[in-house]
């Protein structure tokens, strides 16, 4: 049985040209980039060069962009890099459906004296700008607010956001790890000061992301250490990583509109025949304001670990936002933050299709799905009681 | 193959796969009806006793893989066993015959044990109000 993979949003395979482009830098063009020899040089130069295709994918300058080990030190670079370098503000406003990476760290520096505004959104997942207008004060740092939501695929009206956070003299930043390669971003038309990237979710290798920071904005290093990445990350650059993110944006950059058009109609299709074939089923996010490549819905009365699992057993592989299948056993707080029940929550299902998506893989999960979802309902408690 | 299915044993996987006894009862003579705090999943348990001895129980589970199998399992367990036999099947017994759990879903069988023990005690409450009604008609 061919395995139909639908977790791209979680990880998106190594694309086969990364991985020839970073082949060279592991044992050939093997040396430290810090090196005046021409090794070193070598590895400079192709350092450099990704840089350039990553700034590319998001319209900024080259010097605008420092390469991390992901999106998570992407953010907790942006977010503590300025809440500490600007000490006379401890106010910090965010998001109560941003990723972990974004939730934790302000939560550590809530810890630390910091004050933080976790916004609400509606009950498609979107911020409202006037609750921002309203929070900012003159203790204010920074605002991070996402760009695209992992889980429901919904895309921040950034622009508007970030135009607010300026007009108050505010730093805005954005935790765009879903939407880098995947919708058009220009870091100057939306005005953003900070945004994070990661290269494995837009087929890049894992451990390599970027923080672009935009000239002129004030935040400490992240890493102490040399005077790599202009001062502003020591250590010795994972450059095969760095080779291979940057081929990815390139790649990403060219197959952009196709893309958007050939996985939004695949999105659409997947949608609305779930909810024209299995009733009882929401869809959770915006329904157009959303990710090319998202399908979340939640599936009345079944929970979202014995769906995955049976579609395991199809070899169909997704996620959901169920207590039971998270470490925490805590349902997806930003499911809950769109104000669905916990039972709602537990009964989530996410696809997220990608590159190598193909209308036969969603047709399949078409056929499999309701079956599995009538199975379960027969042995569901919650059918009876609410018939 | 790394992936989901490996969290579980065979046992599991075909407890999972075929649930035993999966349904309710008609008038049964206790039911459990129990929800975990932990995760915030609910098992419903329905038996049904004659003299002493469970003849039958089926169950509803709303809940992750390790939920369904518990409440199949322990339903298969306790067919055929008396009430003190029963009683003494604990969520580690019902773990063990399933060829273990992760220890992440040890909490789900607890579940089992639960709905148990709510059925049991169902029925000894429902004995106990047909025995004062029986009284009660003798005077
Ligand atoms: S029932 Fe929720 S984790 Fe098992």
């Amino acid at each position: 049985m061919k395995r139909i993979y639908l977790d791209y949003a979680a990880t998106t395979p190594t694309h086969r040209d990364v991985v020839k482009a970073m082949l060279p830098y592991f044992s050939d063009s093997f040396g430290n980039p810090s090196s005046i020899y021409s090794y070193g040089q070598e590895s400079k130069g192709a350092v450099e060069k990704a840089r350039e295709q990553v700034a590319n994918l998001i319209s900024a300058h080259d010097e605008e962009i420092v390469f991390t080990s992901g999106g998570t030190e992407a953010d907790n670079f942006a977010i503590k890099g300025v809440a500490y370098a600007n000490p006379e503000r401890n106010h910090i406003i965010i998001s109560s459906i941003e990723h972990h990476a974004v939730i934790e760290t302000c939560k550590f520096l809530e810890k630390r004296g910091f004050e933080i505004t976790y916004l609400p959104v509606d009950k498609d997942g979107l911020v409202d700008p006037d609750d921002v207008r309203k929070t900012i004060t003159d203790k204010t740092c920074l605002i991070s607010i996402m760009h695209a939501n992992n889980e429901i695929g919904t895309i921040q009206p950034i622009k508007k956001l970030a135009t607010i956070a300026r007009e108050a003299g505010v730093y805005f930043h954005t935790d765009a790890v879903q939407a880098a390669g995947q919708i058009p971003i220009n870091v100057d038309d939306v005005g953003v000061d900070l945004l994070s990237m990661s290269a494995h979710k837009l087929y890049g290798p894992k451990g390599v992301g970027a923080l672009y920071i935009r000239k002129g904005t004030r935040l400490v290093p992240f890493m102490h250490g040399g005077s790599q990445e202009n001062d502003r990350r020591g250590s010795t650059e994972n450059v095969p990583g760095i080779v291979g993110f940057g081929k990815a944006t390139a790649i990403a950059l060219e197959a952009m509109t196709g893309e958007i058009e050939r996985q939004t109609r695949l999105r659409d299709h997947l949608i609305t025949s779930i909810l024209e074939q299995i009733d009882g089923v929401r869809l959770n996010g915006h329904p157009t304001k959303r990710l090319p490549n998202n399908v979340n819905v939640s599936i009345d009365y079944v929970e979202g670990e014995s769906m995955l699992l049976n579609l395991d057993l199809e070899n169909i592989c997704a996620s959901t936002g169920s207590a039971c299948s998270s470490s925490s056993l805590e349902a997806s707080h930003v499911l809950l933050a769109l104000g669905l029940g916990h039972e709602q929550a537990h009964s989530s299902l996410r696809f997220t299709v990608g590159k190598w998506t193909t209308e036969e893989d969603i047709n399949r999960v078409l056929e499999v799905l309701p079956k599995i979802v009538a199975r379960l309902r027969a042995m569901s408690p919650l059918l009876k009681s609410h018939k | 193959m790394p992936d989901i299915q490996s969290l579980y044993s065979e046992k599991v996987m075909d407890h999972f796969r075929n649930p035993r006894n999966v349904g309710e009862i008609e008038n049964p003579d206790g039911t459990g009806h129990v929800g975990n705090p932990i995760c915030g999943d609910i098992m419903e348990l329905y038996i049904k006793v004659n003299g002493n001895t469970i003849t039958d129980a089926k169950f509803k589970t709303f809940g992750c893989g390790a939920a369904i199998a518990t409440s199949s399992m322990v339903t298969e367990m306790i067919i055929g066993k008396t009430i003190d036999e029963a009683l003494e099947i604990s969520n580690k017994t019902v773990a063990e015959a399933l060829g273990g759990l992760p220890a992440a879903k040890m909490h789900c069988s607890v579940l089992a044990e639960d709905a148990l023990r709510s059925a049991i005690d169902d029925y000894h409450s429902k004995q106990k109000k047909g025995k004062s009604k029986a009284k009660a008609k003798k005077k």
